[in-house]
């Protein structure tokens, strides 16, 4: 019974870690998006966040160094974005595309160039990584059955990030539904005529909608590099950016239905991770490619529409042309 | 005119004047040296063909355009207006063609959207409910605050966007075609809310084509054409005629000259057609009528109340889920479905209404646009390849016999003039001698020596024996074109009457369904 | 409609290749950043490239991959779609193509089991992309997003077939056992030494043939066709293609299959040709990098061979270059490719307003000196 429960909450423990970049991401998405600009390259800003954190971790020895020049480097690619598809009316996915894929390139020739270890970054320790932080009593509480666990495994014990992620959320949809700020940008994704007929510019509005995911995904990114792991790696993204961007359509744009979405695809991520090589009852061992595969499979049968109906933001995809 | 007290100038002066305004697109000089004055707590119409500069000039006013040139006064003082915020500033507020409005947004939301009191939402929203509220009674415009915009009816949308206009303090209100999309009598609300917000102290300018508008409502009008103002008049001291005359510029009769019809065999039938859109609300309802060979049928009404529909399930565009129809001994219902392609093979000809969203791909040369609809004929083809040569030789052939400048079919279909492109749809569509032809909007963007030219060859085709069925919303091209009029109303036939008992107000009144004519159809 | 455009020649010729350019600069920059020069370094790739008979090969090698990827982006592009999917596409085109390989290949010689090969990776290719393509005809939802997620769902399910079912026995890497000797692709340089002409080994097999074989095909198809003529008018305006007949969704279907088939002839050239198996990622991006030729080749069949050229020569000049300078690798070449695809895809309107101003002063000074030579010549 207590090594079941054991299970659990060390698996829903590392549903939480693995959850973080997804939850960060699917919110930058989520302001993104609702304005209007669909966010591909959720994956390259998160990329060049990772590298930027850990280079210059590794370099000053700070991670909040770190994590200022992650967002920096994150807002500035989500501008590029902004230039491309606000500015000049760019194709948003070709767009989105190109930073993924300079964000993959750069990162790792600007990493040999400056570190000369195969792309990677120096490994981070101490001060230049953000740690593990001990809720007050959890050592005390551990061996209390059930609490103790739940409370000194679940949820002390992660990292400020993991906590900002979680706080993220809220704060998303808070200033989605009940801020000035996200009314404007709720009607800048449904009808941008409407916005620019009421003496609000659409490019401005849209381009802070874009600095808001730059933001959230060099957290992301920051995360990766210096909490998750201790180092900046090749294509450490690996695809979170496009499970996120699974996870924001699974959650119909709506930052309580994609963290809950985030959450899933994260547990199911854990659960591969845990049943590798095991044989379960009657079904026997589950290929750990089919949990991978299975975020982006339930994502393709929502968008054929069986379970529900993802209905995106009406404007999105489509570059406002004020002269028509 | 010297201005001893600027105060007391403020006070006189009107509250829009415009002062030798330009604006030019490339080579086309769309507004010329326009003057224009408002008066304080008037309705103000501008009036003129489409293409005649009204829009330009209002979207100048609001911002959309910077003039090149020119001086706007509002309330006596001269502003720049370089966004639609400067406008709002000034108090301006307009009412778009197209509304402006968020569908997925409370009537409190849109009308708030931008002019929110707080960063709070919550706090604004306060604000905004009593507002509304207040302006609600003080200028009779009920509306629940609380109702999703995009599931109002378009007359209380309108309403939205009039109070929107209020919201942000607005004094001066510009009204573009309001009536383009309202029923009778929602347009009867409309000129009632005009008449109090006049009373109020509310300058409005009203842009239309429809000169009763104007006579009904307006105090003063000026005329628009091709791009300058032609007169300014008291609308008490003009009259119908007189407005007609400036807009058009000389008095165009027209008139086709056209032996009476001689109504032959059924050619197309349709019976009980009915066309739901996705909210399922019926766009075309119960609709049956006959077409005969030798006639030209004309359908008049108030664009959207089903003509588009109704050209959409006769051409096979749109397939036929209710009812039943019978092309020249073919039955098609929601059994046997046929499309576009096979109604052509059916001899069943269709000039679109909308050549740049339907009948033509502007990107295409005129040689490819030219045999839309016949790409998969043998005559364009050689085994799997098309054959270039004979598409060429079809596209000059089409250009020789209607007379299409440039004659030239390697041009792209966007660089030939409105009344070319329509010149060669209809080329496209006539050459076969269709049994049924279809046609939209025959002259809508075509030049006056062309219209008479598209005429003759519909009459011609109707002489050789074919059905048409024209689809205007200009009530003179109906008329003068056809022998048999069916009024459309919501989705319905709501009347019918010959052309040659026809007259502007008996179809007016059908149109808005208003003549004891419209009891006895349906 | 505007009516200040401008002359073709700046529009698809002027205006691209200005956007190659500024590609071209900022790599430039890159290279500078990193402490190289930029000089070397485009001596180093191009001597790489087309210095020697081997480098002239694998360029040509990776340019096979890149016709067929980019053909495939282009042919959806048409029809106004956009296929991200070729590298999913290509990678289970791979698998037909390898199955059938590994089936016949004691029984047939190349030149009869291709023609199997093809249609079994075209079939496999087209079938991956035309679950997408069903999706966004018929259930409305957004090819792009579906064809991403389809990448993914291909590259697990190559992963777990290569571990667990087509795995060589005994072999330790995940990858199928060699196709026999005889029923694969003859290397070029075999193909010249039939003719008694010796050139340098390389990868570079008879794909390189059936690549440009497919070029005219695509050509053929999209402007010399009915189905070509309904693909481009889906593209332009589809309501027109319904207003003239054509079944607009079944046509996206069919393009879309169209596409993905292209796609998966990546397997012909890598698992008939070059690699002689199926082994994991033998796609190596090339369905990304048919984005950028696509883009790059403006759609065209002409404009993909040279910008699948170009892409081959920096691919091959990439790996020459990792060896010469130590502190740049083949990512480099992604960068370039990265921003190949953001200027002439993402930014390719960003001249456009400003040399749309310049030509239009420019006519407009030849107009007024013109008028006052006339007038000078009259006083």
């Amino acid at each position: 019974m207590n090594d079941v429960l054991l299970m659990l909450v060390s698996i829903l423990d590392s549903t939480i870690r693995v959850s973080t970049p997804l939850i960060l991401c699917a919110m930058a998405g989520v302001f993104s998006e609702r304005s209007g600009i669909v966010d591909i390259g959720l994956e390259g800003k998160m990329l060049a966040g990772a590298f930027a954190a850990a280079a210059t971790a590794a370099v000053t020895g700070s991670a909040w160094l770190g994590l200022g020049c992650a967002i920096i480097v994150s807002v500035g690619m989500a501008l590029l974005h902004g230039f491309a598809c606000i500015t000049h009316r760019g194709n948003q996915v070709v767009s989105g595309l190109a930073i993924n894929i300079l964000a993959s390139g750069l990162t790792v020739t600007l990493g040999i160039a400056w570190f000369a270890q195969g792309g990677q970054t120096p490994q981070l320790s101490g001060d230049a990584r953000f740690a593990a932080l001990e809720f007050p009593g959890a050592a005390a509480v551990a061996d209390v059955p059930v609490i103790g666990a739940i409370y000194s495994e679940l949820l002390s014990g992660h990292n400020l990030l993991v906590y900002l992620a979680l706080l993220a959320v809220p704060l998303t949809w808070w200033v989605i539904f009940r801020s000035r700020f996200g009314l404007r940008l709720r009607a800048v994704g449904e009808n941008p005529q409407a916005v620019d007929t009421a003496g609000i510019s659409v490019a401005w509005l849209r381009y802070r909608a874009v600095m808001c995911a730059g933001i959230l995904c060099g957290i992301a990114g920051t995360y990766l590099s210096t909490a998750q792991n201790a180092a900046f790696l090749k294509d450490m993204s690996a695809g979170k950016g496009y499970i996120a961007l699974a996870a924001l359509i699974f959650g119909k744009w709506h930052p309580k239905a994609a963290l809950f979405a985030c959450l899933l695809f994260g547990f199911l991520e854990a659960l591969s991770v845990r049943l590798q090589g095991v044989q379960l009852p009657v079904i026997g061992e589950v290929p750990v490619q089919l949990m991978q595969a299975l975020p982006y499979v339930l994502t393709v049968i929502l968008l054929a529409g069986f379970i529900g109906k993802a209905i995106a933001p009406k404007a999105i995809g489509i570059p406002y042309n004020k002269e028509r | 005119m010297t201005i001893s007290n600027p105060q007391q100038a403020a006070d006189q002066s009107p509250a829009i004047d415009l002062r030798k305004i330009n604006k030019r697109f490339g080579p086309v000089h769309a507004n010329r040296d326009v003057d224009l004055q408002v008066g304080r707590g008037t309705v103000h119409g501008i009036i003129g063909e489409n293409g005649a500069g009204k829009s330009t000039l209002m979207s100048i006013l609001y911002g959309f355009y910077e003039a090149d040139s020119g001086d706007i006064l509002i309330n006596g003082k001269t502003v720049k207006i370089r966004a639609s915020k400067d406008a709002i500033n000034a108090g301006i507020g307009m009412v778009h063609q197209h509304f402006m409005l968020v569908d997925t947004f409370t009537v409190l939301e849109n009308v708030m959207l931008g002019a929110e009191a707080s960063s709070s939402l919550r706090h604004s929203m306060v604000d905004a409910r009593k507002e509304l509220q207040r302006l609600s009674e003080e200028y009779g415009l009920a509306v629940d605050p609380d109702a999703m915009t995009g599931e109002l009816p378009v007359g209380l949308q309108q309403r939205v966007e009039i109070l929107k206009a209020l919201y942000r303090g607005a004094d001066i209100l510009i009204l573009d075609e309001p009536t383009g999309v309202l029923t009778p009598q929602e347009a009867e609300q409309l000129f009632s809310i005009l008449d109090t917000l006049r009373s109020r102290g509310v300058s409005v300018m009203l842009i239309t084509h429809k000169l009763q508008e104007i006579l009904a409502i307006t105090d003063h009008v000026s005329v628009m054409r091709a791009g300058t103002m032609v007169a300014d008049r008291v609308t008490a001291d003009t009259n119908k005629e007189e407005l007609a005359e400036l807009m058009v510029g000389r008095k165009v009769l027209l008139h086709v000259d056209k032996a009476p019809a001689q109504p032959g065999d059924v050619l197309l039938q349709a019976d009980n057609l009915t066309v739901r859109d996705a909210d399922a609300v019926p766009r075309l309802d119960d609709v049956s009528l006959k077409l005969r060979a030798g006639e030209i049928v004309g359908i008049a009404g108030v664009s959207g109340n089903g003509q588009t529909e109704l050209l959409e399930v006769l051409s096979g565009i749109r397939p036929v889920e209710d009812g039943k129809l019978n092309v020249n001994g073919t039955l098609i219902d929601a059994t046997n479905v046929l499309d576009a392609k096979d109604l052509r093979h059916l001899s069943v000809g269709h000039v679109a209404e909308d050549r740049h969203r339907l009948g033509m791909v502007t990107a295409f040369s005129a040689r490819e646009s030219a045999i839309m609809g016949f790409q998969d004929e043998p005559e364009f083809n050689r085994g799997l390849l098309t054959d270039g040569g004979a598409i060429t030789r079809h596209c000059q052939q089409l250009m020789d016999e209607f007379d299409v400048r440039p004659g030239n079919p390697d041009l792209k279909s966007a660089n030939f003039s409105g009344g070319n492109q329509q010149k060669l749809c209809i080329a496209r569509e006539m050459e076969r001698q269709p049994k049924v032809l279809l046609v939209g909007q025959p002259t809508r963007g075509v030049d006056i020596g062309a219209i008479e030219f598209i005429h003759q060859q519909i009459v011609k085709l109707r002489d050789a024996g074919s059905a048409v069925l024209v689809v205007s919303v200009e009530l003179e091209e109906v008329m003068s074109l056809c022998d048999r009029i069916l009024v459309m109303f919501e989705g319905r036939i709501v009347g019918e009457i010959a052309a040659s008992e026809a007259d502007a107000k008996t179809l007016g009144l059908m149109m808005g369904n208003a003549s004891e004519a419209g009891g006895n159809a349906g | 409609m505007s009516n200040r455009t401008l002359p073709a020649w700046i529009d698809i010729g002027l205006i691209p290749l200005i956007n190659i350019c500024l590609a071209f600069i900022v790599s430039a920059g890159i290279i500078m950043l990193i402490g190289e020069s930029p000089v070397e370094a485009v001596q180093v790739m191009l001597f790489g490239a087309f210095g020697y008979g081997e480098g002239i090969g694998y360029t040509l090698y990776y340019a096979t991959n890149f016709i067929f990827t980019g053909l495939a982006v282009a042919v959806a592009f048409h029809a106004g779609l956009f296929n991200i999917g070729g590298e999913g596409q290509a990678y289970l085109g791979g698998l037909g193509v390898g199955l059938v390989c590994l089936m016949l290949d004691s029984w047939l010689p190349w030149w009869a089991l291709l023609p199997f090969a093809i249609v079994a990776g075209g079939l496999f290719g087209a079938a991956w992309a035309y679950i997408p393509a069903y999706l966004q005809a018929y259930r409305g939802s957004h090819i792009v997003i579906t064809t991403i997620m389809f990448n993914f769902i291909a590259s697990a399910l190559m992963v777990y077939l290569l571990v667990n079912v087509l795995i060589e026995p005994g072999s330790m890497s995940p990858q199928t056992r060699s196709i026999a000797e005889g029923a694969t692709l003859p290397y070029m340089y075999q193909v010249f030494a039939a003719f008694g002409i010796e050139i340098e080994q390389s990868p570079l097999n008879v794909s390189l043939i059936l690549a440009l074989l497919a070029c005219v095909l695509v050509w053929l198809l999209i402007w010399h066709t009915r189905w070509g003529y309904a693909i481009r008018m889906i593209g332009f305006n589809e309501k027109a293609a319904v207003y003239s007949g054509i079944n607009t969704r079944r046509t996206i279907v069919i393009s879309m299959c169209i596409s993905g088939a292209l796609a998966a002839m990546v397997g012909i050239n890598e698992v008939m040709g070059a690699q002689q198996r199926v082994l994991l990622e033998f796609v190596a991006g090339a369905g990304f990098t048919g984005i950028a030729v696509s883009l790059m080749g403006r759609n065209h069949p002409l404009g993909i061979i040279a910008a699948s050229v170009l892409f081959g020569a920096l691919y091959q000049g990439g790996a020459e270059l990792s060896f010469e300078i130590s502190t740049i690798t083949r990512d480099l070449v992604v960068v370039i490719q990265g921003l190949v695809i953001l200027f002439c895809g993402a930014l390719a309107y960003m001249l456009k307003p400003t040399l749309e101003k310049l030509f239009l002063r420019y006519t407009l000074s030849k107009a007024t000196r013109q008028d006052s030579l006339k007038e000078e010549a009259q006083s």
